[in-house]
């Protein structure tokens, strides 16, 4: 019986390693890294315990305890209370999406390509190949938790003890647990790779969102979340173990589960029903533009949501600027204060400044979609048709110039709605609108410099995104290095005034929008004339 | 009448000559077969006909319109099957049809639902759970429901069972009942043989033969097999006769057309049992000058490719 289920379970695990023998040890590095280098941060800029209270303050608020969480041991924030509230429930979530990534590449994705026949069809067991993937997505959890533990304990720092430590890495990987079983079980009821995923993201997104609903409103609805009970572990404050037991025995039941339906069901189907798609196109399809905003939604809306949580939590924090600055010293020195203007409104147009610059990423991801299509041969089905270059080009640049307007305005407003509410005497919406729209010459430069590159010198186009971090070290953080003036002004960005807090120029703004508008002008020429490879 | 003619179209990719001076003319009412190896040039040529790509050289027109300039206005009748269909993975194939016939400017929808069903296609699955063939399908129906002037198809049925290629060859003749014009780049020479009024073959860039297959046979060699009452005295050295094989008590062999008539009263000689003659086929006619592109190229450099 169990040979007729698991045979080859194990060579499977290492097949499965070896597949992933590059992207699990970057799950992995990444993710822990990312948490030392977090920590160690935290040690530097809040080095005594006055400043950490005075962050404690800024940190209770209904904003930031939706997005990170409650925080336990708020009276006396040492540097673990701090590392546990503001980074366990984001690194979990992260965590999640890591483990229903990995888990589904190897169930669904494998099957839908036909791969698992192929194992099936070899002297394996039924279930060999998902229980491989468990074990092996497991193994990378308890990895994880072990490099997390380990990883934070070697810092030395007095208030992360071992046993904190351990417990801050076991929450991650009883989360990640959790997630590889939702995946796995997923994998069961759907019967394509992407309605797993979108299954499993959904629990992911509604974990986060219960957790945060509760926390704001009330605590017990938390604790129908996982994230609420990775949370309830108080790491580093009252290190309680018993919500790891409670998580990693759900994520068994949840296995246990996967298993038995997989047994159950035939190869290549699903639990689900999958619904037949629509046999005819809608007619706001039918059109270059239709076609785009329908092949793009989804990313675009994931973006508008994600930038409005991110200026949220900028807004939140908004409020405190000024106790902030006076209790911290590195601070001061990114921002440099200046005479007879407000800190928190010269914090304000450094925060847009950084803003305004993630929001480009999305518009320039929405024009190099054209390039993208033209590498997928799938340009040519358009321009075999009557549809010009221009017209395929322009329905590519409208959602593009488009979406870098939206995206700051819903990243703006999620700033001003979390400030105007945590803060007492609350800077006008309107203001922080149109602080964040002084940006949109810079944001039409750098589309404009992705329309030219994709017209004129299509291999190029990587030049953009090396831009963009060129202006984000120089810009924003332009301050913190002391770099010299004109390599600011190397970067659109830097030719912005910063209004309110500096007067509205408007000759620079003019000047970028007519350096967007030319190198607009001969992207559009280049396109016209070059060849297209698909 | 010429519904499309291009001159010494050249092209070249960096270093690489992929088009050394094409011609091509199809006209009206005439299904064109465009034959030739891989990498020979077939794709490159039919993408500066459809205004993709530029040719460097020479000229192209449709309709008489320049391929280039007015590439909006030629696609309007014209419909179009790529050799590799990439669709879109989270579109229907309904949706893409649709957006297709839309975005050639005509609708015609009972032709679309009829073709759907002659092609076997289930229009509410996502692209992604499409195999190779049901991909083609959807370019073939989304090209044949357009009610076009000129059909250029690169290789349209490589991924589709026999069946469905039957399918795919009663479109081709009804369109060419409605008095349409096609070109047909393939592989599978029976179809092409089938379908095609004339022939061009092209070999590196260039179009080494062109004309009706009548014309084309006249080049080639008929297949004779043919037994005698006494052995045949040295065939081998008559002209015009290539491999002799024996089979049985009969030998087997190839005659030039043009030799044919003074081989058979050689033949006859030795007093004729049987005497079996196949028409050269397309087959033929394109091995022989795949063989010969292989032999060359033995004989040359070394076969540095």
């Amino acid at each position: 019986m169990s040979k007729q289920l698991y045979a080859h379970t194990e060579r499977l695990s290492r097949f499965i390693i070896r597949r992933d023998r590059i992207r699990i040890p970057i799950w992995l590095f990444s993710l822990t890294i990312a948490s030392v280098a977090t920590a160690l941060a935290l040690a530097n800029l809040y080095p005594n315990q006055e400043e950490r209270q005075a962050i404690a303050k800024t940190m209770i608020n209904p904003a930031t305890t939706a997005i990170v969480g409650p925080g336990y041991g708020l009276d006396h924030y040492t540097l673990g209370a701090m590392m546990a509230h503001q980074m366990l429930g984001i690194t979990a979530f992260v965590v999640g999406i890591m483990s229903i990534l990995l888990v589904v590449r190897h169930t669904r994705a494998d099957e839908e390509h036909g791969r698992i026949e192929i194992i099936r069809s070899l002297p394996t067991g039924r279930l060999s190949h998902l229980t491989a993937t468990i074990l092996v997505v497991c193994g990378v959890n308890v990895l994880l938790a072990f490099m997390h533990g380990f990883g934070l304990y070697l810092l030395n720092i007095e208030s992360m003890d071992l046993e904190g430590s351990l417990l801050y890495g076991a929450a991650l990987g009883a989360t990640g647990l959790f997630f590889t079983a939702i995946g796995a079980f997923f994998a069961q009821l759907s019967d394509s790779s992407r309605g797993t995923i979108g299954l499993s993201f959904a629990v992911l997104g509604l974990a986060y969102l219960i957790r945060a609903v509760g926390d704001v409103s009330n605590q017990t609805l938390s604790w129908f979340s996982p994230f609420g009970w990775v949370q309830g572990t108080e790491v580093y404050v009252n290190n309680y173990w018993w919500p790891i037991f409670l998580t990693v025995g759900i994520a068994f039941v949840f296995i246990i589960l996967a298993l038995y339906l997989n047994v159950r069901r035939d190869l290549e189907s699903g639990f689900l029903p999958s619904k037949p798609g629509r046999k005819h196109a809608s007619s706001f399809l039918l059109s270059p533009l239709g076609l785009n905003l329908r092949l793009q939604r989804t990313g675009l809306l994931a973006w508008s949501i994600g930038l409005f949580v991110f200026g949220a939590t900028y807004g939140s924090v908004l409020g405190d600027t000024e106790s902030f600055f006076e209790e911290v010293e590195i601070m001061q020195e990114l921002l440099r204060p200046k005479e007879g203007v407000s800190l928190t409104e010269q914090f304000l147009t450094l925060l847009m400044t950084i803003i305004s610059m993630v929001c480009t990423i999305p518009a320039l991801m929405a024009m190099f979609k054209l390039k993208g299509e033209e590498k997928n041969n799938r340009t040519e089905h358009v321009l075999a048709r009557a549809v010009s270059r221009t017209h395929l080009m322009s329905s590519y640049f409208i959602i593009s110039l488009v979406s870098g307007f939206v995206m700051l305005s819903i990243a703006a407003l999620g700033m001003g709605i979390a400030a105007t509410t945590a803060m007492d005497n609350g800077i006008a919406l309107s203001m922080f609108m149109k602080a964040a729209w002084v940006y949109l010459p810079a944001i039409c430069v750098m589309i404009g410099i992705a329309v030219f590159l994709i017209g004129v010198a299509p291999k190029l186009t990587g030049l953009t995104w090396l831009y963009l971090v060129y202006s984000y070290v120089v810009v924003y953080l332009g301050g913190l290095f002391q770099f010299p003036d004109w390599m600011a002004k190397l970067s659109p960005y830097g030719h912005i005034p910063k209004w309110p807090i500096e007067d509205m120029a408007f000759t620079p703004v003019a000047m970028l929008t007519m350096i967007a508008l030319v190198l607009i002008g001969s992207g559009y020429i280049g396109y016209n004339k070059r060849d297209i490879a698909g | 009448m010429a519904i499309l003619e291009a001159r010494r179209l050249t092209k070249k990719f960096g270093h690489i000559t992929a088009l050394d001076g094409v011609d091509l003319e199809v006209n009206e009412g005439e299904i064109y077969g465009f034959i030739g190896p891989n990498g020979a040039g077939k794709s490159t040529t039919i993408r500066i006909l459809l205004g993709i790509i530029k040719a460097d050289g020479g000229e192209a027109n449709i309709f008489g319109k320049d391929v280039w300039q007015d590439a909006v206005d030629i696609h309007k009748r014209i419909a179009y099957v790529p050799g590799d269909v990439n669709l879109w993975p989270n579109l229907t194939g309904g949706e893409v049809i649709d957006l297709f016939v839309k975005l050639r400017g005509t609708k015609n929808k009972s032709r679309r639902d009829e073709l759907i069903q002659k092609f076997d296609l289930d229009p509410s699955k996502k692209c992604h759970a499409y195999s190779k063939g049901n991909r083609q399908k959807v370019a073939l129906v989304a090209a044949f429901s357009a009610d076009a002037d000129l059909y250029i198809l690169d290789e349209p049925t490589s991924g589709l069972d026999p069946l469905m290629e039957r399918v795919f060859q009663e479109c081709v003749m009804d369109v060419k009942r409605e008095g349409k014009s096609v070109l047909l780049s393939s592989h599978i020479l029976s179809e092409v043989e089938k379908l095609c009024d004339k022939v061009g073959i092209i070999r590196k860039g260039k179009i080494i033969e062109t004309g009706t297959l009548s014309e084309l046979r006249h080049l080639t060699r008929t297949n004779l097999l043919v037994e005698t009452k006494q052995p045949i005295k040295s065939l081998g050295e008559l002209k015009g006769v290539y491999d002799i094989t024996a089979q049985g008590q009969a030998v087997k062999f190839q005659v030039d057309t043009e030799e044919l008539d003074s081989v058979i009263r050689y033949v006859s000689q030795f007093g004729v049992i049987r005497l079996e003659s196949a028409p050269p086929t397309l087959e033929d006619l394109f091995m022989r000058y795949y063989e010969g592109e292989a032999h060359a190229e033995r004989a040359g450099a070394g076969g540095a490719s």
